[in-house]
């Protein structure tokens, strides 16, 4: 019994941030800052520069716990760096999904 | 109606014609005089880089010219002058090359040369512009007039620090293969290569204003690879090869670029990569004489044409500083908060004012580089590359 509580505990404590979406003005903050941030590697478009394609079709069939970890961790003995300083690991997930998707425009 | 009044009607017509014409001559003339009649030795582009547009604007007074729409994707973007200073060639990130008229403010030539592209060069004589591709990599040769394709040296890797150096050659570095290739266009369309090795990752390249030295800076190894072009047969010498030893790096948010050299005197001030740091090399020993701690990871480190201050701007998160070191006591005399994510600079050609790119504030801002004064702020969308037609008259530019 406690440990079923502790369980349910456990997972409520745990899924709020597996599931939660950035609000709207943190997600602006993050279109603004791939496009242009990530941008300088990867391109205005992602399209590609120094840093690989950030476009669906380059992005759609590789596993989303990969990708996320790249974009915290980096990619050791190449020129993408860590960002787990500035991101958590829902924005990470957050910002994979919206590449796969095709990243949003900037709005002005 | 008889035939003479026919005949009559007919040239009265042909005189009010040649008449309208006369006034639309007339007219063009007197346009293209106004636009003809200025220098470009006080103009520039800013690019605006969300939107596919440069601005022209004039130094002297201040101001923005005009618009010219329709460039493509301009991250990354960055130009190169005609040698009488007339046009620009920008090299857009999706290997759009675009010729633009300074005077006439209207694109006058625009090819698509590569699918990925990073910059590019033009040559001594000013008869070739060469790009450098990320994809294909590789570098083309374009004829300055016409745009048209006269050669490609393929490399098999991405290019960077492309460079013109005297004799209507090119130095460049090749990121995925660690090598300085050497390409010489005496013959536009037979182009001949000569290739050295250079290290892990080479990022970014110059090349000293006499024309002399290539350097290419390392990301995958400490040091800087260095050519000598006057004894190219000597081939690559490794410098500056424990800069950081035994010290963790940093995580690198944004490369350095190394063009837009600060030679100051006969000081190299270069970006120490994955640190907080400016390092200063001696350029007749080239070895390192002193390394300057700043406010974060440089990006530019730019000399005032006249070598007394160099300035310098951050990677990101500490890009909304710019500091000023004082070349004769090493030490940083300045810090400043000129807006947010501050990208590029750029000094009027004599120096008493820099133009810094103030990308999210969507404004360029201009201090006076003698009393740090902010002379002014011009409203821009997104801007970062600013290039200044004086660049034409400049070996590396
Ligand atoms: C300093 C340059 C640089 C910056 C800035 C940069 N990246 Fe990268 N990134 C790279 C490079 C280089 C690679 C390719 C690594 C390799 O060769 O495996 C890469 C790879 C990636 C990949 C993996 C792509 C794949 O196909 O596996 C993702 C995802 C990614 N980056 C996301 C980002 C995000 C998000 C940002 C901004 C928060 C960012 N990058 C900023 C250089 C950069």
């Amino acid at each position: 019994m406690r440990l079923i509580v502790l369980m349910i505990v456990s997972m409520l404590y745990v899924m709020p941030k597996a599931w939660a979406e950035p609000d709207i003005a943190r997600q602006r903050e993050l279109i603004h800052w791939v496009r242009q941030d990530c941008g300088s590697c990867h391109g205005l478009r992602l399209t590609g520069g120094l840093g690989a394609p950030l476009t669906p079709e380059a992005l759609r069939d590789k596993p989303m716990a990969g990708l996320v970890a790249t974009i915290l961790y980096g990619r050791p003995g190449t020129a993408m760096p860590a960002w787990q300083a500035f991101l958590s690991e829902g924005e990470a997930e957050w910002i994979v999904r919206q590449l796969q998707q095709g990243f949003p425009r900037e709005s002005r | 109606m008889d035939r003479a009044s026919v005949t009559a009607r007919l040239s009265s017509r042909v005189a009010i014609r040649a008449l309208v014409a006369l006034c639309w001559c007339l007219l063009l003339a007197g346009c293209a005089a106004t636009s003809a009649q200025r220098g470009t030795g006080d103009l520039g582009i800013v690019i605006e880089r969300a939107d596919g547009r440069v601005a022209i604007v004039e130094t002297t007074a201040r101001r923005i010219l005009a618009k010219v729409e329709g460039l493509g994707d301009l991250s990354h973007a960055s130009a190169v002058f005609s040698r009488d200073g007339r046009y620009a060639y920008v090299f857009g990130r999706d290997g759009g090359l675009t010729k633009v008229d300074l005077l006439g403010a209207r694109i006058v030539k625009r090819v698509m040369q590569a699918g990925n592209s990073i910059g590019g060069a033009i040559s001594q004589d000013g008869r070739l512009v060469v790009a450098q591709n990320y994809d294909p990599g590789g570098i083309k040769v374009f004829d300055a007039v016409t745009l048209e394709l006269l050669a490609e040296v393929p490399t098999g890797s991405k290019v960077v620090g492309l460079v013109d150096l005297p004799g209507n050659r090119f130095a460049y570095s090749l990121f995925d293969k660690g090598e300085i290739w050497v390409t010489d266009l005496a013959d536009p369309r037979r182009p001949h290569t000569r290739r050295f090795p250079a290290g892990m990752h080479p990022y970014d390249g110059l090349v000293t204003p006499d024309g002399r030295y290539y350097l290419a800076g390392l990301f995958g190894e400490d040091g800087v690879a260095l050519l000598d072009t006057w004894q190219i047969d000597k081939g690559v010498r490794k410098i500056l090869e424990n800069y950081g030893r035994g010290e963790e790096k940093l995580p690198v948010f944004k490369m350095p670029h190394l063009r837009g050299w600060a030679i100051a005197g006969r000081h190299a001030y270069l970006p120490a990569i994955g640190r907080r740091e400016v390092l200063v090399v001696d350029t007749e020993r080239w070895q390192e004489t002193r390394r300057i701690p700043v406010k974060g990871q440089p990006v530019f480190v730019m000399a005032r044409p006249d070598g007394r201050q160099v300035w310098v701007n951050f990677a990101f998160p500490d890009n909304g500083w710019v500091q000023v070191i004082d070349t004769l006591t090493g030490q940083v005399v300045q810090t400043l908060q000129p807006g947010k994510a501050i990208l590029h600079m750029e000094f009027t050609p004599r120096g008493e004012q820099v133009w810094l790119s103030a990308r999210d504030d969507h404004a360029v801002v201009i201090y006076d580089t003698q009393t740090f004064a902010r002379l002014d702020s011009l409203p821009l969308q997104s801007p970062s590359g600013i290039f200044f037609a004086s660049r034409a008259a400049r070996i590396g530019f």
